[in-house]
């Protein structure tokens, strides 16, 4: 038993942490760790770099020349190129790939958008507000997220289609101006009933309106979970596959996700190098978000469970 | 009467809170269930009126050797991937709980997978892992293994699919760990004192506690794994092949609605995926009165 355990068995754990970093601020004690495990080290970053692997691959393949990546073993370019990156980029039939980032930003802005707002009203109102049928309308809520979007999408389709909506943005964002991703509903309401009341009643003696309340008081203080929000409304709409085919079948209108499948397409498998570039590249904004946003990403998770 | 004046602004307020979602809930949600329901008893291709059938399209389904290939293919793909997605899950978060210095940075690492997963850049490039001359193959042939082509094989591309969907457990893992951190360090020292080995820890202590976690984590993959579609779509260039091994229920829903325009066929097929995700979670619930340890 090392000594840094024995005043937290004598003072209890709730008492013993700040104790401990009183008695010693500089080395921040975890009470259990032991010894360094360099066994446990070795093995979890040997995993973690076979998980990897194949996409650091892809990503040192992109660079390669097109005959060297299937021909040479090694893992790092012998001839560092950017061929691939500029041949890519050129895209499909005229359209380059900056078109489709383009795209893919334009309704991922839309969706975060449509998100924040729409969402964060229904749960402003499930969260501090008392009204007629609140119960039966949560339930309901709670219900539409266990639903698989199949029994929706069909009858969704033929409507937006009457509409005259395919090709267009519309049915890929419009739906997020009207709350229909409860679980992002689900997790304000989390946070909000977590905002102490003691701050409404205040404002409310001060004659403060419900409107100004959520706008002036809870959308603040709510910034984290809209920060969730964002996060997972960019990672889910910028990796959405499904919609995006349905609705979108103008090349002028193909965001990265269709873009890169059409690429291929065309392109055959002949050009490897062009495909994992752009592949690559389609990664990127992802990595981006979650490299500043993590903290927020493993909140989210553990707060609702999210699919990934 | 001023009660009443004072309800009624309480409740138009809150309903003007809740419009959007309201509106999105009718109009997304509702109408078209109600719709997709009546195209089930119909026959729909979108450019003639339905027609009435009847039960016809569900009696036809389980005379379609393609969909209960599909439904075949479905049940093999969650029933072996959700279990071993969230063994692995377990596992890691385990060799991660220890107070090992470094958590953060490995569990970031552990979840790039799945950040990425659902993307179709990995679906492309998991079709060049396990092609002919792939990477996979590769590897096995520094070990003097001569493999096939594991996309192209009836037997094998399935399990290409399943091998894509475990290797994205960052999401479960997540969970996991934060349910670890519940768990009092005093138990386990109580333990010790008592004498209880590291394997009876695991069985007596952190297993049963974390039981409510696996329930959930279990829950929500089996949810999303029957509707998998992007990495079946596009290592299958679409198609569910090779010899329909790959045809995931939804890609059959999506060529029966969007390819070939048999839209009553589709909605009753969407009908008959709600109340299998239904039944399923249903039995799952029930079974977990056997087996979830709930702390009092």
């Amino acid at each position: 038993m090392e000594p840094n355990k024995i005043p937290e068995e004598e003072v209890g754990p709730s008492v013993a942490k700040p104790l401990l970093k009183t008695l010693d601020p500089v080395k921040n004690h975890k009470p259990r760790v032991k010894k360094p495990r360099y066994l446990t080290h070795a093995l979890i970053i040997a995993i973690g770099l076979i998980m990897l692997y194949p996409l650091l691959w892809m990503v040192m393949s992109s660079f390669k020349e097109n005959t060297e990546i299937f021909q040479s073993g090694s893992f790092f370019p012998k001839n560092f190129t950017l061929e691939n990156y500029i041949q890519g980029w050129t895209g499909v039939s005229g359209v380059t790939f900056g078109r489709f980032f383009l795209n893919s930003g334009i309704i991922v802005t839309l969706c975060i958008i449509g998100n924040v707002f729409a969402c964060s009203m229904a749960a402003y109102a499930f969260a501090r507000l008392d009204f007629a049928f609140k119960k039966v309308l949560f339930m309901i809520m709670l219900i539409t997220l266990m639903l698989p979007f199949h029994v929706t999408v069909i009858p969704q389709y033929i409507m937006f289609n009457y509409l005259d909506w395919i090709n267009t943005f519309i049915p890929l964002t419009l739906p997020k101006f009207l709350a229909t991703e409860g679980f992002f509903i689900f997790l304000m309401v989390q946070f909000m009933r977590s905002i102490p009341r003691e701050l409404e009643e205040a404002a409310q003696i001060d004659g403060c309106g419900k409107i100004r309340m959520y706008w002036q008081l809870i959308m603040p203080l709510s910034v984290p979970a809209l920060i969730t929000t964002m996060i997972f409304t960019f990672i889910w709409t910028w990796n959405d596959f499904f919609s995006q085919l349905l609705y979108l079948s103008n090349i002028k209108l193909y965001t990265v996700a269709v873009g890169l499948r059409m690429f291929v397409d065309s392109m055959g498998e002949s050009s490897w190098g062009a495909l994992f570039a752009m592949s690559a590249l389609s990664l990127i904004p992802l990595f981006v978000v979650f490299i500043f946003f993590q903290r927020y990403i493993i909140e989210g998770i553990t707060a609702g469970g999210v699919k990934g | 009467m001023i009660a009443l004046k004072n309800a009624w602004r309480r409740n138009a307020v809150a309903y003007m809170f809740l419009t959007p979602w309201i509106v999105g809930l009718i109009g997304l949600s509702a109408i078209p269930m109600v719709a997709s329901l009546y195209f089930s008893f119909t026959n729909y291709d979108m450019f003639t009126d339905p027609q009435w059938v009847g039960l016809a399209n569900y009696a036809q389904m389980f005379q379609d050797q393609k969909w209960l290939n599909s439904v075949e293919v479905t049940f093999k793909y969650v029933f072996i991937s959700v279990p071993l997605q969230l063994t692995f899950a377990l596992c890691v978060a385990l060799a991660l709980s220890k107070g090992l210095k470094g958590l953060r940075f490995y569990r970031a690492i552990y979840y790039v997978p799945s950040l990425f997963g659902g993307s179709v850049a990995v679906a492309l490039l998991w079709r060049q892992l396990f092609g002919g001359d792939g990477l996979v193959n590769r590897g096995l042939a520094v070990f003097g293994i001569e493999g096939t082509n594991w996309i192209s094989q009836p037997d094998t591309a399935l399990y290409t699919l399943i091998i894509l969907a475990v290797w994205q457990f960052g999401a479960p893992m997540i969970i996991f760990l934060a349910g670890l951190k519940q768990i009092p360090i005093e138990l386990y020292e109580a333990a010790k004192i008592d004498g209880a080995g590291k394997f009876k820890q695991f069985f007596k202590i952190t297993l049963p506690l974390l039981t409510p976690i696996v329930l959930f984590n279990l829950v929500m993959q089996v949810i999303s794994a029957f509707q998998a579609f992007t990495p079946a779509f596009i290592i299958s260039g679409g198609s569910g092949g090779p010899l329909d091994s790959t045809l995931f229920y939804t890609l059959y829903l999506y060529q029966k609605a969007f390819t070939q325009f048999q839209m009553g066929y589709a909605s009753a097929m969407a009908w008959l995926l709600l109340a299998a995700i239904a039944i399923l979670t249903a039995l799952i619930f029930l079974s977990s009165k056997k087996w979830v340890h709930y702390q009092e």
